[in-house]
């Protein structure tokens, strides 16, 4: 579905990704984690072309990411993106933030979009807050929203960048149910995120980056069992994190 | 002195009626054209090409750092010229002062209200944009649906700000011997030698409007702080 062939990027003298090759299979969850800075980000940008790079290719369900004749509006609407901070459209009701790619990219008709964008809210169990705008519901809240924007555009893969980073500790797991019932229904996901409990649960295999480059790619049980065979810095980052 | 506002209450028809109907004529053609146009230099000057950015940045600059009276004069003198250019005819265009003066008030004031738009996007938080375009929008969609309605709420205080500076602005149109609401007033004033009376008139309606319109930017702000 997803393949990374020696991806590089450089922000001037600096390198953000390090010939990065690694794949997402149809259906497979997988997470990628690493300290501040690695480079998680700027990787899973890349599938959607928000980010744009200097050397390799990535392809996604057969086209060429990177290949100018590449039309991004299309390949991006079936790709969801799940942000840190939400971004809804604050001006926006929560209803039409589920309308406008449906309407303005994919161009359903509004009745059509809004009998989709409902039943998504039901989906995540917002239905009642439908008519409100994004500023009035909490973190947890926003990012289910954010979470059913995404699937409204119908995406063949979920791209989520610590999407329950920014949240108040009490709101994090009514974000990861919505996200483990995804995956359970296969979708295919590639999810930035600290919360090893949901890698080790949810996850078929787990990335770790450090300094721009994929250090471990493995499958999960190995990642959390094979403590042995991981490397000096991947075995000092799960035991800060493990920690608390 | 002798003040005598039967002279006022008489000359109330023609000062609103002709008067004040061009003064917001003016006021209210000027501020939309002019909000379009300055929003659309407002997003060439952020482009990263520099073959957009440093016309409008060019364009912008100058206007502002000519006095607008020059501006209406200059203006009033080459549009003909500039008209038969544009157009290929081999005679100047006599547009005549009107239209002169909606034209020259609306590119003056763009380049004001490209300022304002250029930091009400600039307040937009980037991710916005990111998110927008990975819904599968493009990027002049992402702008117009996403960006712009957010940078006009946000600056809607400073926009109103700038449109009553316009309001009071239009006056120089005696300039051009075009009647305005103050024109009107210093018309009928000399005719009756009721010079004090209308002036004093004209400053009031002048201070009532403004000072209720400064009173909707104090509301905006206080509820563009709350939006936030
Ligand atoms: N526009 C930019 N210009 C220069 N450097 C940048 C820019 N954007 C990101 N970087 C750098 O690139 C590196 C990788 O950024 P990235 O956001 O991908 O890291 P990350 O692994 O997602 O980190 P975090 O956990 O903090 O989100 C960081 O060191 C960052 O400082
Ligand atoms: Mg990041």
């Amino acid at each position: 579905m997803i393949e990374f062939n020696n991806v590089s990027k450089w922000y001037g003298e600096f390198q953000v990704l390090d010939n990065c090759t690694t794949h997402v299979s149809k259906g497979e969850v997988v997470v990628v984690c690493g300290p501040s800075g690695s480079g998680k980000s700027t990787l899973i940008k890349t599938v959607n072309a928000l980010e744009p790079f200097e050397k390799g290719t990535v392809w996604v369900n057969g086209i060429s990411v990177g290949d100018a004749k590449t039309d991004l509006p299309k390949l991006r609407a079936r790709a969801g993106m799940v942000f840190q901070h939400f971004e809804l459209f604050p001006h926006l009701s929560v209803t039409e933030n589920l309308c406008m790619g449906q309407i303005k990219v994919l161009k359903r008709n509004p009745e059509e979009a809004k009998a989709k964008a409902h039943a998504l809210l039901d989906r995540v169990g917002l239905l009642a807050h439908k008519d409100k705008h994004p500023g009035m519901l909490s973190g947890g809240q926003q990012q289910r929203v954010a979470i059913a924007r995404a699937l409204s555009m119908d995406p063949m893969v979920m791209l989520f960048d610590e999407p329950t980073s920014a949240l108040d500790p009490e709101m994090v797991n009514e974000v990861l149910d919505v996200m483990s019932d995804l995956a359970r229904e296969g979708m295919t996901m590639m999810v930035v995120t600290h919360e090893m409990g949901f890698a080790r649960r949810v996850a078929d295999r787990v990335i770790f980056m450090d300094g721009g480059k994929i250090i471990e790619d493995c499958a999960t049980s190995e990642f959390f069992d094979n403590a042995d065979a991981r490397s000096e810095r991947t075995r000092l980052f799960l035991s800060k994190i493990l920690q608390h | 002195m002798n003040f005598d506002f039967n002279a006022v209450i008489q000359a109330i028809p023609y000062l609103f009626g002709t008067g004040m109907t061009f003064t917001l004529t003016l006021t209210l053609a000027a501020a939309s054209m002019g909000l379009v146009l300055g929003t659309l230099l407002a997003v060439m000057r952020l482009s990263p090409y520099r073959l957009v950015s440093v016309p409008a940045g060019i364009y912008v600059n100058t206007l502002r750092s000519i006095p607008l009276l020059l501006v209406i004069f200059w203006f009033y003198f080459l549009m003909p010229y500039i008209g038969a250019w544009v157009t290929g005819a081999s005679r100047p265009i006599n547009i005549g002062a009107y239209k002169s003066a909606i034209i020259t008030f609306t590119l003056f004031e763009a380049a004001y209200f490209c300022e304002i738009m250029r930091a009400g996007i600039q307040s937009v938080s980037r991710g916005q944009m990111a998110a927008g375009l990975a819904i599968g929008l493009t990027y002049r969609q992402a702008m117009q649906s996403i960006i712009l309605p957010q940078a006009v709420r946000n600056m809607l205080p400073s926009l109103v700000t700038r449109v009553i500076i316009l309001f009071q602005d239009t006056s120089l149109v005696y300039v051009l011997s075009l009647t305005d609401f103050l024109g009107a007033g210093a018309k009928i004033g000399q005719r009756d030698g009721r010079l004090v009376e209308l002036y004093l008139f004209v400053a009031l309606v002048y201070w009532v409007i403004c000072f209720s319109a400064s009173r909707v930017v104090k509301f905006l702000e206080r509820r563009t702080r709350v939006a936030r």
